[in-house]
């Protein structure tokens, strides 16, 4: 059976509607440019929708976590509660500190926010919905969410304090050893897809999703992902670099208003982004599950708008970050650093290779299966 | 349209995001002044001297080994890439690159590194 692979509910055609329109009404400079301008406002308003509804659900879903009710006052469940947070934010004080390096302070949100923005440019949200498709996206993804870590050196060591100092400095070991798994998970799925493309790799994931394509090294690969995920936002049982019991808020302790909103935001929408390229690598995208051989299945799963698939799986992924967040202490830093040199980085290279001979060998599902 | 500009569309919304939401934090927000009040917080008391002075050599151990194994990492990728048309070949070529990597993990494990003194 071929399948009908047009959905009525696909944002693509809205998005190849405002194209042709407006093609056809203005030269091309200004075409150019309006789309430019179209695209920065609809990140930004995904951006700033995707924070405010990920702390919603991360202070209802620790409340369920820890047999309480969360936010319940603001609204009715407690729905506008980050949005008057939001609002208090933005006319609290940005208090000026005597004694720190004034321009470093000022430029370290720069970097968290700018670097979250741009792995979030290259998300694809759905059938056509990525703001840029790099041939090189999985590579560009690990380089520039690294840049954010810049920006936490920078707030660490520019507020003169010596509690953001180690905060920052627990930080950079953290992520830097933690950025080498992640790496590697994502190269053992390019060695499985053959692509580097973040758009295309959702595409070879059409038959079968690359955590069941590859058998077990696929899912060693996800674990490794979502352990060194965890670390890179620093959160779950790794958040010793804002461990609050030991270094009052380690490197973000100086800042306020909202430049320390900045932070808050980078932080939530790494979280989405660690779920969402989870997703997208091995969970097959906004791609709908397909099981072989069952036609019309497969087909009411293609009725699904593709974002509804996207938007799930990505849900999935933090809540269960959350409740790996609230289930386990917190690790000391001797011990999260032999996690990842001694366990998980010689796993994955191991690991690496078993992929390499499962698709030599043709033993992938596709390969088995057929497509 | 190229990704180059659509990269930079990205790059110039997240700056004006920032820029933004400061410039209107500042508009909106209550100013006072107290010579108390720009003393870095740190944990509530005065602070001893200067923050800014030699840290821990631990971290910097670290930061070389992860240096060593980035650097590997962007010769990876291409192969990883065109996995299977370099065949069993590739595999064997690479196979004498990671070794090479694996021994510099044993060495630094051998002495000691690794551990957190």
């Amino acid at each position: 059976m071929i399948l009908n692979y047009s959905q009525p509910l696909e944002l693509s055609k809205l998005t190849s509607w405002i194209d042709t329109a407006l093609q056809s009404a203005l030269p091309g400079f200004w075409v150019l440019f309006i789309e430019l301008l179209l695209v920065g406002i609809a990140l930004l308003a995904a951006y700033a929708v995707i924070a405010i509804i990920l702390i919603y659900v991360e202070r209802k879903v620790t409340a369920f976590f820890q047999a309480r009710v969360g936010p319940n006052r603001v609204g009715k469940y407690g729905i506008f509660q980050t949005i008057a947070d939001v609002l208090k934010i933005l006319i609290k004080e940005i208090i000026q500190i005597n004694r720190v390096d004034k321009f470093l302070f000022f430029t370290a949100p720069f970097f968290m926010v700018v670097a979250s923005m741009l792995t979030f440019g290259v998300i694809p949200f759905g059938q056509g919905l990525q703001a840029i498709d790099f041939n090189i996206g999985v590579l560009y993804v690990t380089a520039v969410s690294s840049l954010g870590i810049i920006g936490v050196l920078l707030a660490g060591w520019s507020s003169n304090n010596k509690y953001s100092m180690i905060g920052a400095m627990r930080s950079g070991a953290q992520f830097v050893s933690y950025e080498l798994s992640a790496g590697f998970a994502l190269m053992t799925m390019v060695v499985l897809s053959g692509t580097m493309q973040l758009g295309e790799m959702v595409e070879t994931q059409r038959y079968c999703w690359n955590i069941f394509n590859g058998h077990l090294a696929s899912l060693v690969a996800f674990v490794i992902y979502l352990i060194s995920g965890h670390a890179e936002t620093n959160r779950g049982p790794f958040d010793l670099p804002e461990a609050e019991s030991e270094l009052t808020a380690g490197y973000h302790t100086e800042y306020s208003g909202l430049q320390f909103g900045f932070f808050y935001l980078a932080e939530y929408l790494n979280m989405f982004i660690i779920a969402a390229i989870a997703a997208t690598v091995f969970l097959g995208g906004w791609m709908p599950v397909q099981i072989w051989g069952w036609d019309a299945f497969n087909q009411l799963m293609w009725y699904i708008p593709s974002y509804v698939w996207f938007f799930g799986k990505v849900g999935v992924l933090i809540f269960f970050s959350l409740w790996v967040r609230w289930s386990f202490p917190r690790l000391r830093i001797d011990q999260l650093l032999n996690l990842e040199w001694k366990y998980l980085l010689p796993i994955n290279l191991v690991n690496i290779l078993i992929m390499v001979l499962i698709v030599l060998s043709g033993l992938t599902l596709t390969d088995i299966f057929g497509k | 349209m190229s990704n180059l500009s659509l990269f930079l569309a990205v790059f110039l919304t997240g700056i004006v995001l920032v820029v933004a939401g400061l410039g209107l934090a500042l508009l909106l927000s209550p100013k006072s002044f107290n010579p108390q009040k720009g003393e870095p917080y740190e944990c509530g008391i005065p602070t001893h001297g200067t923050s800014w002075m030699q840290f821990k050599a631990g971290y910097y151990l670290y930061a070389i080994l992860y240096l060593m194994f980035d650097v590997e990492a962007i010769f990876l990728f291409p192969w990883a890439t065109i996995v299977r048309d370099l065949g069993m070949n590739g595999l064997v070529s690479i196979l004498f690159f990671l070794l090479i990597l694996s021994l510099g993990l044993a060495y630094a494990w051998r002495k000691g590194v690794l551990k957190w003194k």
